[in-house]
């Protein structure tokens, strides 16, 4: 398996534990994978497989139970909850399938929110909000609310939101689950243009056979292990 | 993270739920605004109380003609009259005692030109003067030798010059007091109001011995209703108080085991009990109060309370996009305190404009002062870091990834 560059993320033995009843639900056991800058990754698997719990712990929203986790050589699990969150706001970036926007703030509002937690001052926060929404093709809708907008527009706002801190990594976990066929297909397109474009890193959870296809890597979990790591074509956009 | 956006962020979501934003913040306006009003109409009291007190003169003591008790069944005091002049010049030459004044009281029909005023009639001596530390503003009050002679000279108070003489001079005008002549021959400084409510400048003094021959004919001779006595100082209260007993008690022959005709009351210890009732009163008013602003700081609480299980989504997306624990604590607590500060601004507003109101309504002179004020801004602001502070952590302590799974 040919990596095009240095290992971005690297895991070993990755044990993730939940507390269920009296004993422990053991949601993964025993990852380990490294993913090198520049990729594009599928994830996929049932419900149950360990795969959101792999994407939370990937995206720093969790500490392992035991294992490593290096992102960037930096050993994830020794850091801080504000460290964990300086992270989550510089170098990751998230969208989900329920889009997750702030249903009473301007679109403008929602992609700038992660530069105030940055702390970038309001007026360049606003004009790189904007920037970001243009190149989204958005840049006309900037003060509606989310429920003013498609679901395709609102998934594009959270890819600004998700793009505006210019992180490394982007992971999204279903993020055409409640688009139909057509917007799935732009919103996947795009996805492919700034993984090839700008080199920008995405790990994407999915259980669609044709959206993973869009990556040139897929991992398969089965009961909180890899079962299938394998190189794909690039689909034509 | 940048404090201005907190508060812009604060706002938004406040403005966001108006009627209920109004709706917490009205228990702290409630809150300030009564505490405002109480303390205000508190000080107003203890002012009017104060200034009562002053005008009373210092130090002094009230002797009554009579037993507060007899046989255990209290009677009127001053029914009889025990005391004499004797007994007023006997007191003065105490050693604690500063002056001492007989005192003749009653009331009279004044009648300048074509007026008529129903005034008190003071029969007394110079003395008087000393121990209510009474001041002239115009003319002079009457000396000893009116008293021995029993000059027909009359000292009027503020009201009675105003009404009987309005611009004019008073000074030696004939006034009649019961149809008898009398010369004014100065008019006092006014006091404004005792403390029992009764203005003090509506008032005339005359020679105690012209008092008795002319206006209160029926009175007995050398008998006084009461006595009044200053102290030299605060410190000889004590002392001159039993020296008093002591002197009346033997020059009354009053007996071992015998009840006293008279009684010694100390007049400043009567006043400082008033003044301390109204200071208790004003404080129970301003704890009443402060317990409306406690339950409006519960109010938000309980609100906040809410508002973060409402946006428990809205942490986890703040959370994943960035935003540190003390962000999100910072984010609550300031909501809490822009809640806590408006209601207490639009308090303080409500408050002084009401203890004005009351002001102008009861003519009680009402005081907001900036320390009640500061008090009330530096309480609402303690309340609101105070009960912001829990809600604001519980949204702090939010797991992020079940932030996001909640609905």
């Amino acid at each position: 398996m040919t990596h095009p560059g240095k290992p971005l993320i690297e895991v070993v033995n990755l044990e993730k534990d939940y507390p269920a009843g009296a004993g422990v639900l053991q949601a993964l056991r025993g990852v380990s994978l490294s993913i090198a800058e520049g990729e594009f990754v599928a994830i996929m698997g049932a419900s149950g497989s360990g795969k959101s719990t792999f994407m939370n712990l990937l995206g720093c929203l969790d500490r392992p139970t035991r294992g490593s986790y290096h992102l960037d050589g930096q050993d994830v699990s020794r850091l801080s909850s504000d460290q964990l969150a300086a992270l989550r706001n510089r170098e990751i970036g998230f969208v989900f399938q329920g889009f997750n926007l702030l249903p009473k703030l301007s679109a403008l509002d929602n992609v700038a929110l992660p530069l105030m937690y940055a702390g970038t001052g309001r007026e360049a926060r606003r004009r790189q909000a904007q920037a970001v929404l243009e190149r989204v093709g958005l840049g006309e809708r900037s003060h509606h609310t989310p429920l003013q907008l498609s679901g395709g527009q609102q998934q594009r706002v959270a890819i600004a939101r998700a793009l505006v801190t210019h992180p490394r990594i982007i992971f999204a976990d279903e993020p055409t689950g409640n688009l139909d066929s057509e917007t799935s297909r732009q919103v996947m397109d795009f996805f492919s243009q700034l993984n090839r474009e700008e080199g920008i890193t995405l790990v994407l959870v999915t259980h669609e056979a044709d959206i993973a296809a869009y990556a040139r890597r897929r991992i398969r979990f089965q009961d909180g292990r890899v079962v299938e790591d394998v190189a794909q074509a690039e689909v034509a956009a | 993270m940048i404090f201005t956006s907190l508060f812009e962020t604060a706002w938004h979501a406040l403005t966001t739920h108006r009627m209920r934003s109004f709706l917490t913040m009205l228990g702290m306006v409630i809150g300030v605004a009564a505490v405002i009003l109480m303390l205000a109409i508190g000080q107003g009291a203890q002012a009017m109380v104060r200034g009562a007190i002053e005008s009373m003169g210092s130090n002094l003591f009230i002797i009554m003609s009579g037993a507060t008790t007899t046989g255990g069944a209290r009677v009127a005091g001053g029914t009889a009259p025990t005391l004499t002049f004797d007994d007023a010049a006997a007191i003065r030459e105490l050693p604690d005692i500063l002056a001492s004044a007989p005192v003749s009281p009653g009331s009279a029909q004044l009648i300048y030109g074509g007026v008529n005023w129903n005034t008190s009639v003071y029969g007394t001596t110079p003395d008087y003067a000393v121990v209510r530390d009474w001041a002239v503003d115009s003319g002079g009050f009457f000396s000893e030798a009116d008293v021995r002679s029993g000059a027909r000279v009359a000292v009027i108070g503020a009201v009675v010059a105003r009404e009987l003489f309005g611009d004019e001079d008073p000074i030696g005008r004939i006034i009649r007091i019961r149809q008898a002549p009398f010369e004014v021959i100065g008019v006092l400084a006014a006091k404004g109001q005792s403390l029992d409510g009764r203005d003090q400048d509506d008032t005339v003094m005359v020679p105690i011995s012209s008092a008795q021959q002319k206006i209160f004919s029926g009175s007995l001779r050398n008998r006084a209703r009461f006595i009044m006595a200053r102290a030299v100082s605060e410190k000889s209260m004590d002392a001159a108080e039993s020296a008093i007993n002591e002197l009346l008690r033997s020059r009354h022959h009053v007996g071992v085991g015998q009840d006293d005709d008279f009684t010694v009351r100390n007049l400043t210890a009567i006043a400082e009990t008033a003044a301390s009732t109204t200071r208790i009163m004003s404080l129970l008013l301003g704890a009443i109060a402060a317990i409306s602003l406690v339950v409006g700081g519960i109010g938000i609480m309980n609100i906040m309370l809410v508002s973060v299980t409402e946006r428990t989504r809205e942490i986890g997306i703040r959370m994943a996009i960035g935003a540190r624990r003390r962000d999100v604590l910072w984010q609550f607590l300031i909501e809490a305190l822009t809640l806590s500060l408006i209601g207490c601004g639009i308090g303080l507003v409500l408050g002084i404009g009401g203890a004005w109101g009351v002001g102008s309504l009861t003519g009680l002179p009402v005081a907001v002062t900036s320390a009640s004020v500061l008090m009330a801004v530096g309480v609402s602001f303690l309340i609101g870091v105070f009960f912001g502070f829990y809600p604001a952590r519980s949204a702090a302590g939010l797991d992020p990834i079940e932030a996001l799974r909640s609905q």
